[in-house]
Protein backbone atom coordinates (compact mmCIF):
# COMPACT_ATOMS: atom_id res chain seq x y z
CA UNK A 1 0.00 0.00 0.00
CA UNK A 2 2.91 2.34 0.69
CA UNK A 3 3.95 1.92 -2.93
CA UNK A 4 0.51 2.86 -4.17
CA UNK A 5 0.22 5.86 -1.91
CA UNK A 6 3.74 7.00 -2.80
CA UNK A 7 2.93 6.65 -6.47
CA UNK A 8 -0.28 8.58 -6.05
CA UNK A 9 1.55 11.40 -4.29
CA UNK A 10 4.19 11.35 -7.01
CA UNK A 11 1.49 11.53 -9.69
CA UNK A 12 -0.09 14.57 -8.06
CA UNK A 13 3.33 16.13 -7.71
CA UNK A 14 4.15 15.51 -11.38
CA UNK A 15 0.84 17.05 -12.45
CA UNK A 16 0.98 20.05 -10.12
CA UNK A 17 4.62 20.82 -10.90
CA UNK A 18 3.87 20.35 -14.62
CA UNK A 19 6.90 18.14 -15.02
CA UNK A 20 8.02 18.89 -18.62
CA UNK A 21 8.70 15.25 -19.53
CA UNK A 22 5.34 14.06 -18.24
CA UNK A 23 3.46 16.94 -19.86
CA UNK A 24 5.26 16.16 -23.12
CA UNK A 25 4.14 12.51 -22.92
CA UNK A 26 0.57 13.45 -21.95
CA UNK A 27 0.35 15.99 -24.77
CA UNK A 28 1.62 13.45 -27.30
CA UNK A 29 -0.91 10.83 -26.15
CA UNK A 30 -3.66 13.41 -26.46
CA UNK A 31 -2.85 14.70 -29.94
CA UNK A 32 -2.18 11.27 -31.44
CA UNK A 33 -5.52 9.97 -30.12
CA UNK A 34 -7.31 13.18 -31.15
CA UNK A 35 -5.86 13.03 -34.67
CA UNK A 36 -6.88 9.39 -35.07
CA UNK A 37 -10.39 10.16 -33.81
CA UNK A 38 -10.71 13.14 -36.15
CA UNK A 39 -9.69 11.04 -39.18
CA UNK A 40 -12.19 8.38 -38.13
CA UNK A 41 -15.01 10.93 -37.90
CA UNK A 42 -14.23 12.17 -41.42
CA UNK A 43 -14.26 8.59 -42.73
CA UNK A 44 -17.09 7.12 -40.64
CA UNK A 45 -19.83 9.74 -41.06
CA UNK A 46 -20.14 9.43 -44.87
CA UNK A 47 -19.30 5.73 -44.91
CA UNK A 48 -21.75 5.01 -42.08
CA UNK A 49 -24.49 6.94 -43.90
CA UNK A 50 -23.88 5.01 -47.10
CA UNK A 51 -24.01 1.66 -45.33
CA UNK A 52 -27.07 2.49 -43.24
CA UNK A 53 -29.24 4.08 -45.93
CA UNK A 54 -28.50 1.60 -48.67
CA UNK A 55 -29.61 -1.98 -49.09
CA UNK A 56 -26.99 -4.23 -50.58
CA UNK A 57 -25.91 -7.85 -50.60
CA UNK A 58 -23.91 -8.88 -47.55
CA UNK A 59 -24.97 -5.92 -45.40
CA UNK A 60 -25.69 -8.15 -42.41
CA UNK A 61 -22.41 -9.93 -42.88
CA UNK A 62 -20.60 -6.58 -42.97
CA UNK A 63 -22.35 -5.43 -39.80
CA UNK A 64 -21.48 -8.56 -37.86
CA UNK A 65 -17.92 -8.35 -39.17
CA UNK A 66 -17.70 -4.79 -37.87
CA UNK A 67 -19.04 -5.93 -34.52
CA UNK A 68 -16.38 -8.65 -34.36
CA UNK A 69 -13.69 -6.08 -35.11
CA UNK A 70 -14.84 -3.93 -32.15
CA UNK A 71 -12.62 -6.06 -29.99
CA UNK A 72 -9.79 -6.41 -32.47
CA UNK A 73 -6.61 -6.97 -30.43
CA UNK A 74 -4.42 -3.89 -30.50
CA UNK A 75 -1.21 -5.90 -30.88
CA UNK A 76 -2.51 -7.50 -34.05
CA UNK A 77 -3.21 -4.07 -35.55
CA UNK A 78 0.21 -2.96 -34.35
CA UNK A 79 1.96 -5.91 -35.91
CA UNK A 80 0.07 -5.48 -39.19
CA UNK A 81 0.91 -1.77 -39.47
CA UNK A 82 4.53 -2.40 -38.44
CA UNK A 83 4.95 -4.99 -41.18
CA UNK A 84 3.41 -2.57 -43.69
CA UNK A 85 5.53 0.47 -42.79
CA UNK A 86 8.79 -1.32 -41.94
CA UNK A 87 11.60 -0.59 -44.37
CA UNK A 88 11.35 -4.20 -45.50
CA UNK A 89 7.57 -3.85 -46.00
CA UNK A 90 5.45 -2.54 -48.88
CA UNK A 91 5.27 1.05 -47.54
CA UNK A 92 8.89 1.16 -46.36
CA UNK A 93 9.90 3.95 -48.71
CA UNK A 94 7.61 6.37 -46.85
CA UNK A 95 9.95 6.23 -43.83
CA UNK A 96 7.03 6.02 -41.43
CA UNK A 97 8.23 3.30 -39.08
CA UNK A 98 8.71 4.46 -35.45
CA UNK A 99 7.07 7.86 -36.07
CA UNK A 100 3.98 9.47 -34.48
CA UNK A 101 2.38 9.56 -37.95
CA UNK A 102 2.52 5.78 -38.15
CA UNK A 103 0.95 5.60 -34.67
CA UNK A 104 -1.95 7.74 -35.88
CA UNK A 105 -2.43 5.32 -38.79
CA UNK A 106 -2.43 2.38 -36.38
CA UNK A 107 -4.93 3.92 -33.97
CA UNK A 108 -7.16 4.98 -36.86
CA UNK A 109 -7.31 1.41 -38.16
CA UNK A 110 -7.92 0.21 -34.62
CA UNK A 111 -10.93 2.40 -33.86
CA UNK A 112 -12.56 2.65 -37.30
CA UNK A 113 -14.67 -0.56 -36.93
CA UNK A 114 -15.95 0.55 -33.54
CA UNK A 115 -16.79 4.08 -34.61
CA UNK A 116 -18.34 2.90 -37.87
CA UNK A 117 -20.49 0.42 -35.94
CA UNK A 118 -21.57 3.06 -33.42
CA UNK A 119 -22.32 5.60 -36.16
CA UNK A 120 -24.53 3.06 -37.96
CA UNK A 121 -26.32 2.19 -34.73
CA UNK A 122 -26.77 5.92 -34.08
CA UNK A 123 -28.50 6.24 -37.46
CA UNK A 124 -30.78 3.29 -36.73
CA UNK A 125 -32.00 5.14 -33.65
CA UNK A 126 -33.37 7.95 -35.82
CA UNK A 127 -37.04 7.72 -36.73
CA UNK A 128 -37.46 6.66 -40.37
CA UNK A 129 -40.00 9.46 -40.75
CA UNK A 130 -37.16 11.97 -40.59
CA UNK A 131 -35.66 10.63 -43.80
CA UNK A 132 -39.05 10.43 -45.51
CA UNK A 133 -40.04 13.92 -44.45
CA UNK A 134 -36.75 15.41 -45.57
CA UNK A 135 -37.01 13.69 -48.95
CA UNK A 136 -40.66 14.68 -49.43
CA UNK A 137 -39.73 18.30 -48.70
CA UNK A 138 -37.32 18.14 -51.61
CA UNK A 139 -34.01 17.45 -49.83
CA UNK A 140 -31.38 15.76 -51.96
CA UNK A 141 -29.46 12.73 -50.67
CA UNK A 142 -26.67 14.74 -49.06
CA UNK A 143 -29.11 17.09 -47.32
CA UNK A 144 -31.17 14.16 -46.07
CA UNK A 145 -28.04 12.51 -44.63
CA UNK A 146 -27.12 15.77 -42.92
CA UNK A 147 -30.58 16.04 -41.31
CA UNK A 148 -30.17 12.49 -40.02
CA UNK A 149 -26.71 13.18 -38.63
CA UNK A 150 -28.12 16.21 -36.80
CA UNK A 151 -30.94 14.11 -35.37
CA UNK A 152 -28.46 11.53 -34.13
CA UNK A 153 -25.90 13.95 -32.80
CA UNK A 154 -25.89 12.72 -29.20
CA UNK A 155 -25.22 9.06 -29.96
CA UNK A 156 -22.73 10.36 -32.55
CA UNK A 157 -20.90 12.27 -29.81
CA UNK A 158 -20.87 9.09 -27.75
CA UNK A 159 -19.30 7.27 -30.71
CA UNK A 160 -16.58 9.94 -30.91
CA UNK A 161 -15.89 9.81 -27.19
CA UNK A 162 -15.76 5.99 -27.23
CA UNK A 163 -13.35 5.99 -30.18
CA UNK A 164 -11.15 8.57 -28.49
CA UNK A 165 -11.20 6.55 -25.28
CA UNK A 166 -10.08 3.39 -27.06
CA UNK A 167 -7.35 5.26 -28.93
CA UNK A 168 -5.82 6.99 -25.92
CA UNK A 169 -5.89 3.89 -23.72
CA UNK A 170 -4.49 1.34 -26.16
CA UNK A 171 -0.90 0.21 -25.72
CA UNK A 172 -0.17 -2.67 -28.09
CA UNK A 173 -0.35 -0.84 -31.41
CA UNK A 174 1.51 2.28 -30.25
CA UNK A 175 4.21 0.13 -28.72
CA UNK A 176 4.98 -1.89 -31.83
CA UNK A 177 4.48 0.85 -34.42
CA UNK A 178 6.06 3.71 -32.46
CA UNK A 179 8.87 1.78 -30.80
CA UNK A 180 8.38 3.68 -27.51
CA UNK A 181 11.15 6.23 -28.17
CA UNK A 182 11.60 8.69 -25.31
CA UNK A 183 10.69 12.23 -26.37
CA UNK A 184 9.34 11.14 -29.76
CA UNK A 185 6.89 8.23 -29.75
CA UNK A 186 6.43 7.45 -26.07
CA UNK A 187 2.83 7.91 -24.94
CA UNK A 188 1.24 7.53 -21.51
CA UNK A 189 0.43 3.85 -22.04
CA UNK A 190 3.72 2.83 -23.60
CA UNK A 191 5.53 4.97 -21.01
CA UNK A 192 3.83 2.96 -18.26
CA UNK A 193 5.12 -0.18 -19.93
CA UNK A 194 8.66 1.22 -20.18
CA UNK A 195 8.83 2.25 -16.53
CA UNK A 196 7.54 -1.18 -15.45
CA UNK A 197 10.28 -2.79 -17.57
CA UNK A 198 12.82 -0.55 -15.86
CA UNK A 199 11.51 -1.44 -12.41
CA UNK A 200 10.31 2.11 -11.67
CA UNK A 201 6.78 1.19 -10.58
CA UNK A 202 6.07 4.55 -8.94
CA UNK A 203 6.67 6.56 -12.09
CA UNK A 204 4.64 3.99 -14.06
CA UNK A 205 1.73 4.32 -11.68
CA UNK A 206 2.01 8.11 -11.76
CA UNK A 207 1.54 8.06 -15.54
CA UNK A 208 -1.35 5.65 -14.98
CA UNK A 209 -3.06 8.10 -12.63
CA UNK A 210 -2.77 10.85 -15.24
CA UNK A 211 -4.25 8.54 -17.88
CA UNK A 212 -7.09 7.51 -15.57
CA UNK A 213 -7.77 11.16 -14.86
CA UNK A 214 -8.11 11.87 -18.59
CA UNK A 215 -10.30 8.78 -19.05
CA UNK A 216 -12.46 9.86 -16.11
CA UNK A 217 -13.16 13.24 -17.69
CA UNK A 218 -14.08 11.57 -20.99
CA UNK A 219 -16.38 9.11 -19.23
CA UNK A 220 -18.13 11.83 -17.26
CA UNK A 221 -18.77 13.50 -20.60
CA UNK A 222 -20.18 10.28 -22.10
CA UNK A 223 -22.38 9.77 -19.05
CA UNK A 224 -23.77 13.27 -19.26
CA UNK A 225 -24.41 12.87 -22.98
CA UNK A 226 -26.31 9.63 -22.50
CA UNK A 227 -28.27 11.10 -19.64
CA UNK A 228 -29.20 13.98 -21.88
CA UNK A 229 -30.45 11.51 -24.47
CA UNK A 230 -32.68 9.59 -22.11
CA UNK A 231 -34.27 12.32 -20.10
CA UNK A 232 -35.46 15.78 -20.93
CA UNK A 233 -34.01 17.83 -18.12
CA UNK A 234 -35.98 20.99 -18.68
CA UNK A 235 -39.04 20.32 -20.81
CA UNK A 236 -39.74 23.40 -22.85
CA UNK B 1 -28.68 24.02 -19.78
CA UNK B 2 -30.17 21.68 -22.33
CA UNK B 3 -26.92 21.05 -24.06
CA UNK B 4 -24.91 20.78 -20.89
CA UNK B 5 -23.46 17.39 -21.77
CA UNK B 6 -22.37 18.58 -25.17
CA UNK B 7 -20.81 21.70 -23.73
CA UNK B 8 -19.13 19.68 -21.04
CA UNK B 9 -17.52 17.32 -23.56
CA UNK B 10 -16.30 20.25 -25.63
CA UNK B 11 -15.03 21.91 -22.49
CA UNK B 12 -13.16 18.80 -21.36
CA UNK B 13 -11.50 18.36 -24.76
CA UNK B 14 -10.49 22.01 -25.02
CA UNK B 15 -9.42 22.28 -21.41
CA UNK B 16 -7.22 19.21 -21.49
CA UNK B 17 -5.60 20.37 -24.72
CA UNK B 18 -5.17 23.86 -23.31
CA UNK B 19 -3.65 22.62 -20.07
CA UNK B 20 -1.09 20.45 -21.79
CA UNK B 21 -0.41 23.17 -24.37
CA UNK B 22 0.10 25.75 -21.68
CA UNK B 23 2.32 23.48 -19.65
CA UNK B 24 4.66 22.74 -22.49
CA UNK B 25 4.16 25.75 -24.74
CA UNK B 26 7.87 26.26 -25.24
CA UNK B 27 8.50 22.57 -25.80
CA UNK B 28 5.58 22.13 -28.13
CA UNK B 29 7.00 24.61 -30.62
CA UNK B 30 10.07 22.53 -31.10
CA UNK B 31 8.40 19.13 -31.01
CA UNK B 32 5.46 19.75 -33.34
CA UNK B 33 7.51 22.24 -35.36
CA UNK B 34 9.92 19.43 -36.10
CA UNK B 35 7.27 17.65 -38.14
CA UNK B 36 6.60 20.61 -40.39
CA UNK B 37 10.03 22.20 -40.83
CA UNK B 38 12.83 20.47 -42.75
CA UNK B 39 13.32 17.17 -40.99
CA UNK B 40 16.19 17.02 -38.55
CA UNK B 41 18.36 13.94 -38.85
CA UNK B 42 17.14 11.14 -36.62
CA UNK B 43 19.55 8.32 -35.92
CA UNK B 44 17.94 5.10 -34.74
CA UNK B 45 19.70 2.94 -32.22
CA UNK B 46 18.31 -0.34 -30.91
CA UNK B 47 19.81 -1.21 -27.56
CA UNK B 48 19.71 -4.21 -25.32
CA UNK B 49 17.63 -3.48 -22.24
CA UNK B 50 20.49 -3.73 -19.76
CA UNK B 51 22.34 -0.72 -21.17
CA UNK B 52 19.14 1.27 -20.78
CA UNK B 53 17.91 -0.05 -17.43
CA UNK B 54 21.22 0.86 -15.81
CA UNK B 55 20.69 4.46 -16.96
CA UNK B 56 23.82 4.46 -19.15
CA UNK B 57 21.97 5.64 -22.25
CA UNK B 58 20.29 8.48 -20.37
CA UNK B 59 23.80 9.72 -19.70
CA UNK B 60 25.21 9.16 -23.18
CA UNK B 61 22.24 10.24 -25.32
CA UNK B 62 22.53 14.02 -24.76
CA UNK B 63 26.32 13.85 -25.20
CA UNK B 64 25.98 12.15 -28.59
CA UNK B 65 23.19 14.48 -29.72
CA UNK B 66 25.19 17.54 -28.79
CA UNK B 67 28.44 16.37 -30.36
CA UNK B 68 26.95 15.40 -33.72
CA UNK B 69 23.90 17.70 -33.88
CA UNK B 70 21.39 14.94 -34.56
CA UNK B 71 18.38 13.46 -32.77
CA UNK B 72 19.06 10.03 -31.33
CA UNK B 73 16.02 7.75 -31.21
CA UNK B 74 16.65 4.88 -28.82
CA UNK B 75 14.63 1.70 -29.25
CA UNK B 76 14.64 -0.37 -26.12
CA UNK B 77 14.56 -4.05 -26.98
CA UNK B 78 15.90 -7.43 -26.07
CA UNK B 79 18.68 -8.56 -28.40
CA UNK B 80 16.31 -10.83 -30.33
CA UNK B 81 13.99 -7.94 -31.19
CA UNK B 82 16.95 -5.62 -31.86
CA UNK B 83 18.31 -8.04 -34.49
CA UNK B 84 14.84 -8.29 -36.04
CA UNK B 85 14.71 -4.47 -36.35
CA UNK B 86 18.13 -4.68 -37.98
CA UNK B 87 17.06 -7.34 -40.46
CA UNK B 88 14.06 -5.16 -41.40
CA UNK B 89 16.44 -2.20 -41.96
CA UNK B 90 14.44 -0.14 -39.45
CA UNK B 91 17.47 0.97 -37.42
CA UNK B 92 20.91 2.42 -38.17
CA UNK B 93 23.04 0.99 -35.40
CA UNK B 94 22.67 -1.42 -32.48
CA UNK B 95 24.31 -2.09 -29.12
CA UNK B 96 23.89 -5.68 -27.98
CA UNK B 97 25.48 -8.51 -26.02
CA UNK B 98 24.98 -11.82 -27.78
CA UNK B 99 28.19 -12.72 -29.57
CA UNK B 100 27.12 -15.77 -31.59
CA UNK B 101 23.99 -13.97 -32.82
CA UNK B 102 26.04 -10.89 -33.64
CA UNK B 103 28.46 -12.89 -35.79
CA UNK B 104 25.52 -14.54 -37.57
CA UNK B 105 23.93 -11.11 -38.13
CA UNK B 106 27.15 -9.87 -39.74
CA UNK B 107 27.61 -13.07 -41.74
CA UNK B 108 24.10 -12.56 -43.13
CA UNK B 109 25.27 -9.20 -44.44
CA UNK B 110 23.13 -6.95 -42.23
CA UNK B 111 25.86 -5.65 -39.94
CA UNK B 112 29.23 -4.03 -40.56
CA UNK B 113 31.88 -4.75 -37.95
CA UNK B 114 31.36 -6.03 -34.40
CA UNK B 115 33.14 -3.63 -32.06
CA UNK B 116 33.19 -4.48 -28.32
CA UNK B 117 33.08 -1.33 -26.20
CA UNK B 118 32.34 -2.54 -22.67
CA UNK B 119 32.00 -5.68 -20.62
CA UNK B 120 30.96 -6.91 -17.21
CA UNK B 121 29.78 -10.20 -15.77
CA UNK B 122 26.63 -12.16 -15.39
CA UNK B 123 25.67 -13.24 -11.92
CA UNK B 124 23.35 -15.94 -10.62
CA UNK B 125 21.22 -14.28 -7.99
CA UNK B 126 18.75 -15.64 -5.48
CA UNK B 127 17.29 -15.23 -2.00
CA UNK B 128 19.73 -14.43 0.82
CA UNK B 129 19.06 -17.73 2.67
CA UNK B 130 19.97 -19.65 -0.53
CA UNK B 131 17.70 -22.72 -0.04
CA UNK B 132 19.38 -24.63 -2.89
CA UNK B 133 22.83 -23.95 -1.46
CA UNK B 134 24.51 -22.82 -4.67
CA UNK B 135 26.60 -19.98 -3.18
CA UNK B 136 30.21 -20.14 -4.29
CA UNK B 137 29.68 -22.90 -6.87
CA UNK B 138 30.74 -22.60 -10.48
CA UNK B 139 27.90 -21.46 -12.78
CA UNK B 140 27.64 -24.94 -14.32
CA UNK B 141 27.47 -26.66 -10.90
CA UNK B 142 24.91 -24.13 -9.70
CA UNK B 143 22.63 -24.76 -12.68
CA UNK B 144 23.05 -28.54 -12.31
CA UNK B 145 22.11 -28.30 -8.62
CA UNK B 146 18.97 -26.29 -9.39
CA UNK B 147 17.93 -28.72 -12.13
CA UNK B 148 18.48 -31.81 -9.96
CA UNK B 149 16.68 -30.48 -6.88
CA UNK B 150 13.81 -28.74 -8.70
CA UNK B 151 12.73 -27.42 -5.28
CA UNK B 152 13.57 -23.78 -5.91
CA UNK B 153 12.18 -21.80 -8.79
CA UNK B 154 14.45 -20.57 -11.56
CA UNK B 155 13.10 -17.53 -13.43
CA UNK B 156 14.22 -17.47 -17.05
CA UNK B 157 14.04 -14.33 -19.22
CA UNK B 158 12.86 -16.64 -22.02
CA UNK B 159 12.74 -13.75 -24.51
CA UNK B 160 15.62 -14.47 -26.92
CA UNK B 161 17.61 -11.71 -25.24
CA UNK B 162 21.38 -11.85 -24.82
CA UNK B 163 20.83 -12.94 -21.24
CA UNK B 164 18.56 -15.76 -22.36
CA UNK B 165 21.17 -16.85 -24.92
CA UNK B 166 23.78 -16.86 -22.16
CA UNK B 167 21.49 -18.92 -19.92
CA UNK B 168 21.13 -21.54 -22.66
CA UNK B 169 24.92 -21.58 -23.09
CA UNK B 170 25.35 -22.30 -19.36
CA UNK B 171 22.78 -25.14 -19.50
CA UNK B 172 24.71 -26.62 -22.41
CA UNK B 173 28.03 -26.25 -20.57
CA UNK B 174 26.49 -27.95 -17.54
CA UNK B 175 25.65 -30.93 -19.76
CA UNK B 176 21.90 -30.40 -20.16
CA UNK B 177 19.76 -30.38 -23.23
CA UNK B 178 17.88 -27.07 -23.10
CA UNK B 179 14.66 -28.55 -24.49
CA UNK B 180 14.62 -30.98 -21.53
CA UNK B 181 15.11 -28.11 -19.08
CA UNK B 182 12.36 -25.92 -20.49
CA UNK B 183 9.82 -28.72 -20.28
CA UNK B 184 10.91 -30.17 -16.95
CA UNK B 185 8.29 -28.63 -14.70
CA UNK B 186 6.99 -25.75 -12.66
CA UNK B 187 10.35 -24.96 -11.11
CA UNK B 188 11.50 -23.48 -14.45
CA UNK B 189 9.53 -20.24 -14.85
CA UNK B 190 9.41 -18.56 -18.26
CA UNK B 191 9.05 -14.84 -17.60
CA UNK B 192 9.21 -13.49 -21.20
CA UNK B 193 10.05 -10.10 -19.67
CA UNK B 194 12.89 -7.61 -19.46
CA UNK B 195 15.62 -8.02 -16.85
CA UNK B 196 14.15 -5.68 -14.25
CA UNK B 197 10.70 -7.36 -14.11
CA UNK B 198 12.41 -10.77 -14.10
CA UNK B 199 14.47 -9.76 -11.06
CA UNK B 200 11.33 -8.43 -9.41
CA UNK B 201 9.62 -11.77 -10.06
CA UNK B 202 12.56 -13.74 -8.64
CA UNK B 203 12.44 -11.52 -5.57
CA UNK B 204 8.68 -12.05 -5.15
CA UNK B 205 8.73 -15.84 -5.42
CA UNK B 206 12.08 -16.38 -3.67
CA UNK B 207 13.60 -17.86 -6.82
CA UNK B 208 16.91 -17.75 -8.66
CA UNK B 209 17.74 -16.05 -11.93
CA UNK B 210 20.62 -15.11 -14.20
CA UNK B 211 21.25 -11.37 -14.57
CA UNK B 212 23.86 -9.00 -15.87
CA UNK B 213 25.55 -7.35 -12.90
CA UNK B 214 24.52 -3.83 -13.98
CA UNK B 215 20.75 -4.39 -14.02
CA UNK B 216 21.03 -6.50 -10.88
CA UNK B 217 22.72 -3.72 -8.90
CA UNK B 218 20.09 -1.25 -10.09
CA UNK B 219 17.13 -3.56 -9.24
CA UNK B 220 18.42 -5.67 -6.39
CA UNK B 221 15.46 -5.88 -4.03
CA UNK B 222 16.20 -8.56 -1.40
CA UNK B 223 18.17 -10.70 -3.82
CA UNK B 224 21.87 -11.41 -3.37
CA UNK B 225 24.56 -12.41 -5.84
CA UNK B 226 25.48 -16.07 -5.24
CA UNK B 227 27.63 -17.05 -8.22
CA UNK B 228 29.75 -14.43 -9.92
CA UNK B 229 32.88 -16.17 -11.21
CA UNK B 230 33.62 -18.42 -14.13
CA UNK B 231 34.77 -17.51 -17.62
CA UNK B 232 31.38 -18.37 -19.10
CA UNK B 233 29.87 -15.43 -17.17
CA UNK B 234 31.68 -12.81 -19.28
CA UNK B 235 29.20 -10.32 -20.77
CA UNK B 236 30.51 -8.29 -23.69
CA UNK B 237 28.61 -5.34 -25.15
CA UNK B 238 29.36 -4.42 -28.73
CA UNK B 239 28.21 -1.84 -31.23
CA UNK B 240 27.37 -2.79 -34.82
CA UNK B 241 26.51 -0.33 -37.60
CA UNK B 242 23.94 -1.55 -40.10
CA UNK B 243 25.33 -2.37 -43.54
CA UNK B 244 23.92 0.19 -45.97
CA UNK B 245 24.71 -1.97 -48.99
CA UNK B 246 22.18 -4.48 -47.60
CA UNK B 247 19.80 -1.82 -46.28
CA UNK B 248 19.60 0.51 -49.27
CA UNK B 249 16.88 2.56 -47.58
CA UNK B 250 19.51 4.12 -45.29
CA UNK B 251 20.20 7.77 -46.08
CA UNK B 252 23.78 9.04 -46.18
CA UNK B 253 23.02 10.93 -42.95
CA UNK B 254 21.99 7.65 -41.29
CA UNK B 255 25.18 5.93 -42.44
CA UNK B 256 27.25 8.83 -41.10
CA UNK B 257 25.28 8.80 -37.84
CA UNK B 258 25.88 5.08 -37.38
CA UNK B 259 29.61 5.50 -37.99
CA UNK B 260 29.66 8.46 -35.61
CA UNK B 261 28.06 6.26 -32.98
CA UNK B 262 30.80 3.64 -33.30
CA UNK B 263 33.44 6.36 -33.07
CA UNK B 264 31.62 8.03 -30.15
CA UNK B 265 31.30 4.86 -28.07
CA UNK B 266 34.95 3.90 -28.55
CA UNK B 267 36.32 7.42 -28.00
CA UNK B 268 38.60 7.85 -24.98
CA UNK B 269 36.25 10.34 -23.38
CA UNK B 270 33.16 8.09 -23.53
CA UNK B 271 35.13 4.95 -22.67
CA UNK B 272 36.26 6.67 -19.48
CA UNK B 273 32.67 7.64 -18.65
CA UNK B 274 31.54 4.03 -19.19
CA UNK B 275 34.40 2.70 -17.10
CA UNK B 276 33.39 4.84 -14.11
CA UNK B 277 29.65 4.61 -14.59
CA UNK B 278 27.73 3.69 -11.45
CA UNK B 279 30.76 3.75 -9.13
CA UNK B 280 29.29 6.49 -6.99
CA UNK B 281 25.78 5.08 -6.80
CA UNK B 282 26.51 1.36 -6.39
CA UNK B 283 30.00 1.36 -4.89
CA UNK B 284 31.38 -0.43 -7.94
CA UNK B 285 31.36 0.58 -11.58
CA UNK B 286 28.84 -1.34 -13.68
CA UNK B 287 31.00 -1.74 -16.78
CA UNK B 288 34.63 -2.08 -17.75
CA UNK B 289 35.72 -0.22 -20.86
CA UNK B 290 37.50 -2.25 -23.53
CA UNK B 291 38.32 0.28 -26.27
CA UNK B 292 37.15 -1.83 -29.18
CA UNK B 293 39.10 -4.94 -28.18
CA UNK B 294 37.64 -8.31 -27.28
CA UNK B 295 38.13 -8.71 -23.53
CA UNK B 296 40.10 -11.81 -22.56
CA UNK B 297 39.56 -13.31 -19.17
Amino acid sequence: MDDLWGAFVQAIHLIVSRDPDVMDIAWRSLWIAAASTAICVVVCLPLGSLIHFNRFRGKHLLLSLLQTLFSMPTVVVGLFVYIMVSHSGPLGMLNLVFTPTAMVIGQTILIIPMMLGLVISAFSGVDKAVMETATSLGANRLQAYTVNIKEAKFPMMTAVAMGFGRAISEVGASMIIGGNIVGYTMTLTTGINRYIQMGDLEQAFALGVILMFMALLINIAIYLLQKRRQYVWFPS
Amino acid sequence: MKKFGLYFLTFVMIASIAITCFACSSKEETSTGGNVLPKETRIRLATTTSLYDTGLWSLLEPLYEEEYGVELDILYAGSGVAFEYGRNCDIDVLTIHSKADELQFIADGYGMERIPFAYNHFVIVGPADDPAGIAGMSPEEAFATLAEQQDSKFISRYDKSGTHTKEKAIWAAAGYNYSDIESSGDWYVKAVQGMAPTLLMADEVGGYTLSDIGTFLANQGDLVSLVDSGSIMLNVYSVIAINSSKCTSMSSASVAGANDMVEFLTSDEVQELIDNYGAEQYGQSLFTACYGNEPTE
